[in-house]
């Protein structure tokens, strides 16, 4: 009727007995930290996996002319690169990964709202991704609409379209349920003394997400559907030889899929802001003006999807009122931007990796979001439409800013998810290849772009080809970067030594629990009494301890 | 229980409004999924008025109003189950509810031959002899020709639109089936708590009594050695008291069955009531 443990020193989530035995107390586990890791290790899989695609693109297109594909293998490679990145690795990103680790942590929660949906969710994501998958080898040839899959194609080409789409869909319903996951979390389960306004900027981003993730998945949710249907039901309402109208495909997809650009970004906007404070050893500037425009870029970016229509034919009116809606997105992203770094002002700042990626994010993403103004532009919009402009616009936001933040996370809670540190210096080293790396590759598609370099094409005219190698050539830093990152994250997994419950002198709740913190996360339930980021407790003890920089040492050997 | 034991704050584990919570959440998703159709819609039929009316003329506006009634009947039937069930009448609450369940067999039973009359006259997406259908009414001068699409358009919406909604309609007749079960197999309940603080069970004992003060069962006196306890029981509760915890999961299958009678009370009028 009653059980008892008798042990002073609580075990990790890592020691703790599970049911099953093996892989299964893993992938049949309710626990929201072994749940975060599996979609860790499941993402950056795949994250991996589109890499090679996008490394594969790059060294085609390095000469002019073909190279190593036909066209035809050239067009699955940006499909399969696309959307495996975009809804295999993009989509559930932090949120399924660091929402998962960290926001019931930070909220002092015991776990999330429903952790057998949770599982659920993971499910849902590796089925769909096997249902991804498999459709590249059922049709009569590899995927080829690229990854937005537009109509009237989509129903027109002999690839197993109707197959990813439907992978697609369960994807996205994980999604569904990890966004109304968080929801419920935030809104129920608290610690005591833990207000809206005392949540970490991560767990308010996380917040934010989740609307997103509920209230725009559905959309596509049902496109994808429709899609499905066109294929294997008969009906026309996307196909016009079928008295349908394609440019309602395209309505719909972007109703979902500007506002998933936010489902990316927003959770890495939430890390940048949990990490810099930290490092600086500051109050974050302008707490609440980051967190509401969290918010209003998630109503915002419901506004805005005709900007990637311009050209497709929409009344001129129509076109006028998306392009100034979106510059007016631009006002909240740029108010993160200037807090952040006005708590740089006079912090004491130290430059550990995970706050060079946070730095990065904000130089990368500035550029990215600055570029999407111009795409956002009407007049300059017609010029740069479906150019490599356009590329490296998302690759600045999504890979400079989504995947730095991701990997800073990584890095920033490297210690508390595993218990153990990496290797500070070669982590910057990592860290100097990648940043060098990805401004290399997508900097010069600006460029080309500029001059008229169109997107997804196999061939180009030679005035274009420097740019072409030279962005090839920055692929392969950039790669070596990653690869270098995961070997040092592996190395430090493995060899690494014990880290502290509290290495950075982070001061959220995440960082007064055990590195691996235990199953039920807090042996007491803790009582916040003080706003997110406020070191004063941190720097008094910092400051009476004899060795203040014994902690630099450590990472570093 | 014990003076000290009585102390001891009791935190439930489940939810209610968590749950609560959560099901409005699914709710949004589906009113944003049925959304995307309701768009294609309202665009469609913006471009092609006199196309819809011509489709609109082929549904029967008779078995879609008994529909629309037994939709409308089986939220009111579902409503005073759940108000039953609040009040402890499970009786009560198991008429009603597979009452509802019924009207939702009756409405897919109406659905099923509405379907198949129109099958069987060869009307349904991507049939060649709808087309040829359509091509009589352009030369009749029933429908002008740039309208043409809008019948084709029309009856494809109304098959996705009818569909997706008998989808739901099936889905919550099966969430009613399981609760229904759950009912009438008058399941014990189960408890399962872990209130309890390292600190705080220093020197207690927990102890189980019934309502005249009888103890029924008392455990030993924690030591410090104890770090954690698990209180786990089952009961077969009285009839007339009902725990929220226990109805939760049938007001929640009533949230839903509310939403897909709603999207009904849409469909309806934009589908039969067009023309
Ligand atoms: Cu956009």
């Amino acid at each position: 009727m009653s059980q008892a443990t008798a042990q002073n020193i609580p075990l990790s989530f890592y020691e703790e007995k599970s049911a099953y035995p093996g892989i299964f107390a893993w992938i049949f586990s309710t626990d929201h930290k072994r749940i975060g890791l599996l979609y860790m290790f499941t993402i950056l899989s795949f994250f991996l996996f589109g890499m090679s695609m996008g490394f594969l693109i790059r060294l085609e297109k390095m000469f002019p002319g073909g190279q190593f594909f036909q066209p035809a293998t050239y067009n699955a490679l940006f499909t399969i690169h696309g959307v495996v990145m975009i809804f295999l690795f993009v989509i559930p990103g932090i949120p399924a990964v660091f929402g998962n680790f960290i926001l019931p942590i930070q909220l002092g929660a015991e776990d999330v709202a429903f952790p057998r949906l949770n599982l659920l969710s993971w499910w849902l994501l590796v089925i769909g991704a096997l249902v991804i998958f498999l459709s590249l080898f059922t049709g009569s040839k590899l995927p080829d609409t690229g990854w937005t899959f537009y109509a009237p194609y989509n129903t027109i080409t002999t690839a197993n379209i109707p197959m990813a789409v439907f992978g697609a869909f369960l994807v996205g319903f994980s999604s569904i349920l990890t966004g109304l996951n968080f929801i419920t979390t935030v809104h129920r389960l608290r610690a005591k003394g833990m207000t809206f306004f005392r949540m970490p900027l991560f767990a308010w981003s996380i917040y934010a997400t989740a609307w997103i993730q509920i209230l725009a998945t559905p959309v596509v949710g049902i496109t994808l559907l429709l899609v499905i249907a066109e294929r294997f039901l008969g009906v026309g309402v996307f196909n016009p030889s079928k008295s349908g109208d394609p440019l309602m495909y395209q309505h719909l997809f972007w109703i979902y899929s500007h506002p998933a650009v936010y489902i990316m970004v927003l959770p890495a906007m939430g890390i940048v802001s949990d990490i810099i404070p930290t490092f600086c050893k500051k109050p974050i500037f302008g707490y609440k003006a980051i967190a509401f425009s969290s918010m209003s870029i998630a109503f915002i970016g419901y506004l805005v999807w005709g900007h990637h229509m311009f050209t497709s034919g929409m009344a001129d009116l129509a076109r006028v009122v998306f392009s100034f809606l979106t510059f007016f997105v631009a006002v909240p992203t740029a108010i993160k931007i200037f807090n952040w770094t006005a708590t740089l002002y006079k912090g004491s700042i130290e430059l550990r990796a995970p706050m060079l990626f946070a730095l990065s994010f904000i130089f990368l993403f500035s550029i990215g979001g600055l570029t999407g103004v111009m795409l956002g532009t009407l007049n300059l919009d017609l010029h740069l439409h479906d150019t490599s402009f356009v590329v490296a616009h998302f690759h600045y936001t999504i890979f400079g800013g989504f995947g730095f933040a991701l990997f800073g996370g990584i890095h920033y809670w490297f210690p508390k998810m595993f218990g153990k540190m990496y290797n500070e210096t070669r982590a910057k080293w990592a860290w100097l290849l990648l940043f060098i790396g990805f401004n290399m590759t997508y900097f010069p598609l600006f460029l080309a772009g500029l001059e008229g370099m169109p997107r997804r094409y196999y061939d180009y005219l030679p005035k274009f080809a420097p740019y072409h190698f030279w962005s090839t050539i920055g692929s392969w830093i950039m790669i070596s970067g990653i690869l270098f990152m995961f070997g040092n994250l592996l190395h430090g997994l493995l060899r690494g030594e014990k880290a502290d419950d509290n290495p950075w002198g982070g001061s959220t709740l995440e960082w007064q629990v055990p590195s691996p913190p235990p199953l039920v996360n807090f042996t007491t339930p803790p009582v916040v009494n003080k706003d997110p980021y406020d070191f004063s407790d941190i720097l008094k003890k910092r400051n009476s301890s004899p060795t203040p920089q014994d902690q630099e040492d450590k990472g570093g050997q | 229980m014990s003076a000290h034991a009585a102390e001891l704050a009791v935190h439930e584990h489940k939810d209610y409004t968590g749950a609560k919570i959560g099901m409005w959440m699914f709710l949004f998703t589906e009113v944003l999924l049925f959304g995307g159709l309701f768009l294609l819609y309202a665009v469609y039929r913006a471009e092609y008025p006199q196309g819809f009316h011509q489709g609109g003329l082929h549904l029967d506006v008779f078995l879609g109003a008994i529909n629309t009634i037994i939709l409308l009947t089986s939220s009111l039937t579902m409503a005073l189950s759940i108000a039953a069930i609040q009040r402890g009448q499970k009786g009560l609450a198991i008429f009603f509810l597979s009452f509802t369940i019924l009207c939702g067999a009756t409405f897919m039973v109406n659905k099923y031959f509405e379907w198949s009359k129109k099958i069987h006259h060869k009307i349904y997406p991507g049939s060649e002899a709808l087309a040829k259908y359509v091509d009589n009414m352009v030369e009749e001068g029933k429908v002008p020709p740039q309208q043409k699409s809008g019948v084709l358009l029309f009856f494809s919406l109304y098959y996705l639109m009818t569909g997706l909604h008998g989808l739901h309609v099936l889905v919550g007749m099966i969430a009613m089936a399981f609760i229904l079960r759950k009912l009438l197999k008058q399941p014990f309940v189960h408890h399962r708590w872990n209130p309890f603080q390292k600190q705080e069970l220093q020197g207690c004992r927990l102890v189980l009594e019934d309502p005249n003060g009888q103890t029924i069962w008392k455990s030993e006196t924690f030591d410090e050695t104890v770090k954690h306890v698990d209180v786990e029981f089952q009961y077969y509760p009285a009839p007339k008291h009902v725990h929220p915890d226990d109805y939760v999961a049938l007001e929640n299958t009533g949230l839903y069955w509310h939403l897909v009678d709603l999207i009904w009370i849409f469909l309806f009028p934009l589908f039969y009531l067009i023309s």
